[in-house]
């Protein structure tokens, strides 16, 4: 046992937060060159265990060592990781949209001849990087001309240029597509190659089993096992069991006794242009929901289903609208949020710390904030109130946090998604959209928020669910709308639909 | 005994201002002999804080929302200028022409506010070219004779007057006395009653002892003002002034619905929009408030000086902002409180008042003004570091 070669050693590691023991006597061996997966249900501690190896968290806020080739190291700041080989890639991107990809690459650390900067070897070397990471596009591009997938392998492509030999990973794959994520995982593949060791977190078991070595499962702040899965195959049942310390039997709960009323929601013709863009992004919509359904939409990054919810819910982006719009049979007219607050409709954002969660405040701020006025008692918000539905809400959707009043953005993913789902039920909604609900969250969360979905249709709300995981499309619509180029280029009753029909109409 | 440590360390940012409030005063008391700390010198402190106070409250609001004003000093001598014309060139009396000129002032509000959240300027800019703007308005209005004096009585008690006395128990003005008691009951009730309500809830409250050293450190500080004050004429109006607005504000930002809103745009804008807030609205009226409070400030100053001159309210938006940013207000926005900028503001004018006693020139003075808002800054940084990481 004792020739195994490890490249790094993470001893008896605990951390603390005020109230929180976020890591307790954790383990966590990597081999030299392996793809090592670390997966674990929502705040077990991943995240913080990766931050600690990056210096992030300084030596001496923690507890324990951390051993790289043999020799134990104090990192006092993420420099000093990266001199040690170290790059962390966060799951949102650190690059700066309005420079070039060269620019990007070489940002802090750019190629100088004398005092100045050598912009031209910096381009043949950013070239001969993005050939690395297998992206065919020229390195003059702006950042935010490309989409998020070549974003992340720039990411990779920026740490790749300071020579790293410890590639962390943090949820690389949350917001990619399946391409974006096929391409990510061949470039890891070569980067095994090259002797480069990767770290990645993530809550997709599909993908982890394909491409782990090592899978390592972290509960509650422990290390609860260290799966080998170059010798066997490992089941996902079996990690599950792991994570959430018990069998799930069916990740999609069952409904029982459905009850589908009459349509109270409906698109007609809608199509939006985008003044931004200079192009029509959603063309000739018909689509409607009936109470007490869940409609799924389907579709592949960049098909309209974000701006359509926007569209639908005040039109923030201020598109050109054409078509009608209706609720419960009227011709309505949502041009703010909230107005379609008024007709009960939430929106639940895909981009929880982008534009669905004031992240300074605590839970109990932004579980109320979208709907005061259920508060209000003449000038004033009743405090106690406010305490006691907080609460109520923070129990329903099983928030894991010491209190209301912990600020939301020291919570894990998942917990913070659970906040949004908290803050939209609060507004009491009738359609409730749901975009991406489960993104970034783990099986155990998953099945807590389908679980609450499934409350919900049966008290009679109308569920959207905008998703790019197919699995979950298929096992929580009663109704699937495909959509393609700002279209809809399908409509499939559940009980007909499968995956391979449904990406046929997505890239039809 | 680890615990409360503990507590302190993750809140000295709220007890750092006071701390560095008392260092001031004792600093300032023995560098002028006692000078700083006699009664006439600290009401005179109290009222010079005042126009200041008013600014920072307003100020904080704009903060919080992730904007600036440059303006309100200028504006506020503006104002005032325009106030004494009202009253001595056109005999409007004093109520009226303090009623004109506060609406003056949220009229202004309306079109910075509408610049800024509809147009889409930015704040600095416009606030920058209101700041320019005002001062040539403030230098046309005061050019015929320079300085206009104020002779309206009623108008200059507002800024040098004090409340009725009631007589006198032990040479001390009765009023003040019985206000003072008054207040330091209500706190201690109020102090008691937040806690319970906070237990009750499970909700982190502070070390038992601790809450009784503020109880006591509270209540003897509020003590020795009021002896102070009432060995003189005892409260003017300008603290009641204050006094109401920091109330008002206090209670807007923590207990309305406007004051979450404002919050909320603060901590991030385009989550407090899908969460069905105007923002383009809430900004409005942020600079109306903000604009009102300015001729607010503009009436304190004339008042106080009897007078409007060419040089009024120059230099007070730094005073106001420095106040802020002192009062734990956050550069990048959704943080603050108005009673913390109330503290950063007397910080400001104690600074001036105690400097200016000891017959420092400006020179050396705004040197060490901006050294000091530095140091609060980083200060400010490092505490709220220290509270991640620990
Ligand atoms: N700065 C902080 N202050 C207080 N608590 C924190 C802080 N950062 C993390 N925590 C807590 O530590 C625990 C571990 O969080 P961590 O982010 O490591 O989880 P995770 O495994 O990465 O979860 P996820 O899968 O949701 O990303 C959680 O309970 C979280 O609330
Ligand atoms: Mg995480």
């Amino acid at each position: 046992m004792g020739n195994i070669d490890y490249i790094l050693e993470m001893d008896n590691i605990g951390k603390e937060f005020p109230g929180v023991k976020a890591l307790d006597g954790v383990n966590f061996k990597v081999k030299r060159g392996e793809i090592h997966c670390l997966v674990g249900e929502n705040g077990a501690g991943k995240s913080t265990l990766m931050k600690i190896l990056s210096g992030v968290y300084p030596a001496g806020t923690f507890s324990g060592k951390i051993i790289l080739n043999s020799s134990e190291q104090h990192f006092n700041n993420v420099s000093d990781s990266e001199r040690a080989g170290i790059a962390i890639i966060y799951q949102e991107l650190a690059l700066i949209p309005e420079l070039t990809i060269y620019e990007n690459v070489f940002f802090g650390h750019e190629l100088k001849k004398g005092q100045f900067i050598d912009w031209n070897e910096t381009i043949v070397q950013a070239k001969e990087m993005l050939k690395r990471i297998r992206v065919n596009i020229n390195p003059e591009t702006k950042i935010k001309d490309v989409g998020v997938g070549v974003q992340q392998l720039v990411e990779i492509g920026k740490s790749l240029s300071k020579k790293v030999k410890i590639l962390i990973l943090d949820e690389p794959t949350a917001a990619l597509s399946e391409v974006d994520c096929d391409n990510l995982f061949q470039i890891l593949r070569d980067l095994k190659e090259q002797g480069v060791t990767c770290i990645m977190i993530s809550h997709k078991l599909r993908e982890v089993i394909s491409i782990a070595d090592t899978i390592t499962v972290l509960r509650d702040g422990k290390t609860i096992i260290s799966i080998d899965a170059t010798e066997r195959k490992v089941g996902e049942g079996e990690i599950i069991k792991h994570m959430v310390g018990r069998e799930i039997e069916d990740i999609y709960p069952k409904r029982k006794d459905i009850k589908v009323g009459d349509v109270c929601f409906e698109l007609k013709n809608w199509t939006a242009f985008d003044p931004s863009k200079g192009r029509k992004i959603l063309h000739n919509i018909d689509f409607y929901v009936r109470q007490g359904e869940i409609v799924g939409i389907a579709g592949l990054m960049g098909a309209g289903r974000t701006e359509m919810a926007l569209s639908i819910f005040g039109n923030t982006k201020h598109y050109d609208i054409q078509g009608a719009l209706y609720v419960n049979g009227a011709k309505k007219f949502l041009n703010s949020p909230k107005k379609a607050i008024e007709e009960k409709i939430a929106y639940v954002t895909e981009d929880r710390k982008g534009n669905g969660l004031v992240l300074i405040q605590d839970i109990k701020f932004n579980t109320t904030l979208a709907n005061l006025k259920r508060l209000l008692k003449g000038f004033f918000i009743n405090q106690h109130e406010e305490v006691n539905l907080a609460k109520k809400f923070f129990k329903e959707v099983g928030i894991k946090a010491h209190s209301i009043e912990q600020s939301v953005g020291t919570l894990s993913g998942g917990n913070q998604q659970k906040v949004s789902l908290a803050k939209w039920l609060f507004s009491a909604p009738k359609l409730l959209i749901l975009d991406e609900p489960t993104r970034g969250i783990d099986v155990g969360a998953k099945f807590e928020i389908y679980t609450v979905m499934n409350e919900l249709v049966k008290r009679g709300v109308s569920i959207i669910m905008i998703s790019s995981e197919l699995p979950e499309i298929l096992g929580m619509s009663d109704r699937i709308f495909v959509m393609a180029d700002g279209t809809i280029t399908g409509i499939l009753d559940a009980k007909d639909a499968t995956e391979e029909k449904i990406m046929e109409m997505a890239t039809a | 005994m680890n615990k409360s440590s503990k507590f302190f360390r993750r809140n000295i940012r709220d007890y750092g201002m006071f701390i560095a409030l008392a260092v001031i005063f004792i600093l300032f008391t023995s560098l002028t002999g006692g000078t700083f700390i006699s009664p006439n010198n600290i009401s005179n402190l109290i009222n010079q804080t005042g126009y200041i106070a008013v600014l920072a409250a307003g100020m904080t609001l704009v903060i919080i929302i992730r904007h600036i004003d440059l303006s309100v000093g200028f504006l506020s001598g503006f104002l005032g200028a325009v106030v004494a014309i009202l009253m001595t060139n056109y005999n409007i009396p004093a109520i009226p022409a303090i009623i004109i000129i506060l609406a003056f002032g949220g009229v202004i509000g309306l079109i910075f506010g509408f610049l800024v959240a509809k147009v889409g300027i930015p704040s600095f800019v416009v606030t920058l070219a209101g700041m320019i703007s005002f001062h040539g308005l403030l230098l046309f209005a005061t050019q015929a004779g320079g300085t206009i004096n104020i002779t309206d009585h009623f108008f200059n008690e507002i800024g040098n007057g004090f409340i009725p006395s009631f007589g006198r128990i032990a040479g001390l003005t009765t009023s003040t006395l019985m206000i003072g008691l008054i207040g330091i009951l209500l706190f201690i009730y109020f102090q008691i009653k937040e806690r319970n309500i906070k237990k009750q809830y499970n909700f982190e409250v502070s070390p038992i002892a601790f809450f009784f050293a503020k109880l006591v450190f509270v209540s003897a500080m509020i003590t020795a003002l009021i002896l102070v004050l009432a060995v003189n004429s005892g409260i003017s109006w300008t603290l009641v002034i204050v006094v109401a607005v920091i109330f008002v504000f206090s209670t807007v930002l923590n207990k309305t619905a406007l004051g979450r809103h404002i919050y909320g745009i603060g901590g991030n804008p385009e989550a407090a929009e899908l969460s069905g807030i105007s923002v383009v609205k809430v900004t409005i009226y942020v600079f109306v408030i903000m604009e009102v409070l300015t001729a607010l400030a503009g009436i304190l100053f004339a008042s106080r000086m009897q007078s409007a001159s060419p040089t009024g309210g120059t230099g007070f938006e730094l005073l106001a902002i420095a106040g802020a940013f002192i009062g734990g207000c956050s550069a990048s926005g959704g943080v603050g409180t108005v009673t913390g900028s109330l503290i950063g503001a007397l910080v400001m004018a104690s600074l001036t008042n105690g400097m200016d006693l000891m017959g420092l020139g400006s020179s050396v003075q705004y040197m060490i003004q901006g050294l000091i808002l530095v140091l609060a800054v980083v200060f400010d940084i490092m505490t709220r570091k220290s509270r991640l990481n620990s």
